[in-house]
Order: C-alpha cells, then structure tokens, then sequence
C-alpha cells in the first residue's frame, strides 16, 4: 500500500471527477489525478507524465530532470570513485 | 520501468558501498560503537531485505527497522472492531489485501469472510466507493488505513462520496501519522537512533519542513529517502557525511518525486476531512499522543465508528509477542521467542509477520533461516 509504481498518463476519462487512463508496464486503469493536475491548467496538459500511482490515486509527478541529476551525481562518484582506486593502487608501487 | 532500473545498477551500488565502507570506518575510529540508523518505513524495510543491503553494509552500521507498516502497528482490538462490522447483516467490509491476515483476538477478516461476512479485497478506496454505487441496499465500509501516503486518497474518496450523495458509504478510519510517532521514538529512553531514513512517499504529501524538528531540536541528520536500493545506500551515504561532519539537516534524496513544500491538493483533501485525535493504539508501542487522525464532525455521515457506535475495546498484545521489542530494535526479529516457530508468514501470531513490509515477514522470506535459527540458539531467544 506504502509502495508506489510508476505509471504514465494516457487518457483523461472523466475531467469532471479527475479520472485519467494510466499505463503501468502495459495494465491499463482508471486511477484520480485530483493530487498531480495543474489548477491553472486543464486536466488535458497531464496526459503523458509519468506519475507515481498509490491505491488509485497518481500522488505525485516524476520528475525526469531531478531523476537525472540523482543518476548522474551518482555517475560522478563513480567516476570520482575509479580514479580514487587508481590513485591508491599507484601510490603502492 | 520509469527509473526503477536505472536505481538497480549494481556498479553504482558497488560505488557508493565502497564510499559508505570508507566512511563509517573513520566515524567508527572516533565513536568506537556502531551507528545505529533508522529506517521508519515498512517499504524501505522491504527494500532492505530484498536486495540485501544489510549484507553490503559494514558491522559499523546497524539498521534499526521501524514501525512503519500500517498494518504492523494495528492493534488486535481494532481488527476485532474490524470483524464485528464485517459481521454486521447488509454489510460489505471492503479492505487492502494486506489487512486481511492480521490476527485479532479470535479472528482475522480472513477467518470472518470463510465463516460467511462479506469481506472483499479492494485496490483503491474508490473500488469501495463504486460498490456502495453498485449495491444502494447494503452498506459499503472501507478499512481505512495508512499513514500519510494513503490519507489524500480516502479523503478524496470521502470528498467524492459526499459530493455524489452516498449514503451507504463510509470508512472506519485507522489512518496513522508519522511526525508524531518519529517524536515518540526520539524520546524514548530505551532507543538511541544516530539518524533516520525518512518515509519517500508520507514526504511526498507533507513535504520537508515537517521533520526539521528532528535536526533542529533532536540534532539528528534525516534523509527523505526513495524506495529503489540505490536510493537506500544514496541516503545512508548523505546520514554518513552529515555524522562524519557533525552537523544535522534534513537533506532529500528523493527530489525525483517529493517537493519541498508537498503536495497542496492532497493535503488540502487531509485537512478537509480529518482532524488528529488526541492519541491512538498502536499495537507494541502503546498509546502515542497525535498520533492518529479521525473524521471531522462535517463528514460524521461517513464515520463508520459513529454510525455503527464501535465498541474500541483495547486488547493486549499475544504475551509471547515480541513485536514491540522488535518494532523499537531492541531485539532483531530473529531474537524473539516465537520468531519462525509458532510465528511464520503462514500462521502469523505477531502483526510484523502479517505484512510483507513487516520486519520479521522479510527477515523470514529473505534471510537465511537456518542461519538465523543457529544464530538464536548460539546467542539465546532474547537478549
């Protein structure tokens, strides 16, 4: 129940009541979008973001460009991470 | 799926492992005792066992398991309450799958539905709601329950529900809080958390500022932590660098999904419909202050315990239960005397067993079961 999974918005089926088609890993459903629509906005603008789906409710849009600044501070301690190795492996000869 | 396997990638796991390694070795040097790191959630417990990051984690750190799984802490009188509505004549008890199993004091709503009450499983809140539409002649009653993360879906559905004029709809609200919990467990004389992980997703509702308090008055790091294993060993990364430079924040780790300030919607939605009451059970913790939430007088139509007038008998827990020792890590899962035995996923005697969040189900599903048994024999079933 505590778990989200992502899923994409692919249609709006009811704009009075917020309810939206969602994909998740290709099962379709009818989920409430009330938490992730822009009020300025109508709930058109939601169809293709990827959301994070609790108990029939999208809770929150993912954000692709937070995600991949995660993926890529991640990638630099990678990175930072070999040449550590390589500075501590030369250091011994 | 979307970012679920990017947070997999066992190169950078093997990275930031070797980064955690390198500096709970140097806090080690200082404090000569290990760190004990909190995570509150049942879904990073989940996560825990099921990629085995203890394993990756040197003996420095110890993870204390919390208790964030809704359906853990649920006390037995309240699944007795649960059972006696599902029993009532016309009534449709509509739950989560996971609530099913949860032993009360002489039954679970499992047991009830095989002995004839009317108990349907149900994804979403607004299942419930569609079949109080569906059957205008029975009364339909959703078990609500969770912390945060479910609270703006049941109230919505509430919202919904009063909006479309259903009168054969309501919930029995069992919803739980995190702030208040997390307060308990920093002032509890027997527990000495170093620093927490966070609940992803209650943050993703409530947002950062909720839990400044435990850096600003507690001077505890606290990372909003996602539910991928990357996400989990990032976060213990963060808890390490603010230990090793002694100071306290609340950092978010999870920027992919929680914003800052929350969610305004959901929380509206919570706000709309529910109130805190002044404490709430909690099954081996006891009574924590606010530590619950129950509908407001407005909604009072779609209150199942005012419309059904509950009789919310407090039940101790089974006396061979070590639920509360495990839920404050005081004793791991393995350490308690029923643990595997009498209290297996199957026949679960405590609520930790019940829910594949619970921290006795994933040690028993994921860790080495010989092991374990050895290693409660070798060191004795309690300490």
């Amino acid at each position: 129940m505590c778990l989200g999974i992502p899923g994409r918005i692919i249609a709006i089926t009811d704009a009075d009541r917020l309810m939206a088609k969602v994909d998740v890993a290709g099962v379709q459903r009818e989920i409430n979008i009330a938490c992730v629509v822009d009020p300025q906005q109508a709930p058109d603008s939601c169809i293709g973001s990827w959301v994070l789906v609790h108990v029939g409710f999208a809770m929150s849009r993912i954000d692709a460009q937070e995600a991949q600044q995660t993926l890529q501070l991640l990638a630099e301690l990678g990175d930072m991470q070999e040449e550590l190795d390589a500075m501590q492996s030369t250091a011994r000869h | 799926m979307k970012y679920v396997d990017e947070f997999r990638d066992p190169k950078r796991a093997a990275v930031l492992q070797q980064r955690i390694k390198r500096l709970a070795a140097q806090i080690f040097a200082r404090r000569r005792r290990p760190l004990q790191l909190m995570e509150f959630c049942g879904g990073h417990t989940h996560t825990i066992f099921r990629y085995g990051i203890e394993q990756l984690l040197p003996d420095s750190i110890e993870l204390v398991h919390g208790p964030g799984c809704p359906v853990c802490v649920l006390p037995r009188g309240r699944v007795d309450d649960c059972v006696a509505l599902a029993q009532r004549p016309q009534v449709i008890f509509a739950t989560f799958g996971d609530a099913m199993r949860v032993p009360g004091s002489r039954q679970s709503l499992l047991e009830a539905r095989a002995a004839g009450a009317d108990v349907r499983m149900v994804y979403s809140p607004l299942d419930a709601l569609q079949l109080a539409r569906s059957h205008p002649r029975r009364e339909v009653i959703f078990f609500a329950l969770g912390f945060e993360t479910t609270m703006p879906g049941t109230a919505l559905t509430v919202l919904q529900a009063a909006a479309e004029n259903i009168g054969n709809f309501s919930l029995f609200c069992n919803h739980i809080t995190t702030v208040p919990t997390i307060k308990a467990i920093l002032d509890s004389a027997d527990m000495k958390i170093d620093g927490f992980l966070a609940p992803g997703h209650v943050s993703m509702v409530v947002g950062e500022t909720p839990f400044h308090f435990v850096s600003d008055h507690y001077h505890k790091p606290l990372v909003i932590t996602g539910f991928e294993p990357l996400d989990i060993l990032q976060s213990l990364w963060m808890l390490l660098r603010q230990i090793h430079g002694g100071y306290s924040r609340v950092e978010n780790q999870y920027r992919r999904v929680v914003a800052s300030d929350g969610n305004d919607a959901g929380l509206n939605a919570i706000h709309q419909v529910f109130e805190l009451r002044e404490y709430f059970e909690w099954r081996g913790l006891g009574s924590i202050d606010h530590s619950g939430v129950r509908m407001r007088e407005q909604y009072a139509a779609f209150d199942a315990e005012k419309k059904f007038s509950l009789a919310n008998l407090q039940i101790a827990d089974p006396k061979a239960c070590q639920c509360g020792e495990v839920l404050k890590g005081v004793i791991r899962p393995w350490q308690c005397k029923v643990f595997g035995d009498q209290c297996n996923p199957q026949t679960p005697l405590g609520a930790l067993m019940v829910s594949s969040e619970g921290a006795c189900a994933a040690y028993y599903n994921f860790g080495d079961q010989q092991a374990l048994l050895r290693l409660r024999e070798e060191n004795g079933a309690s300490v």
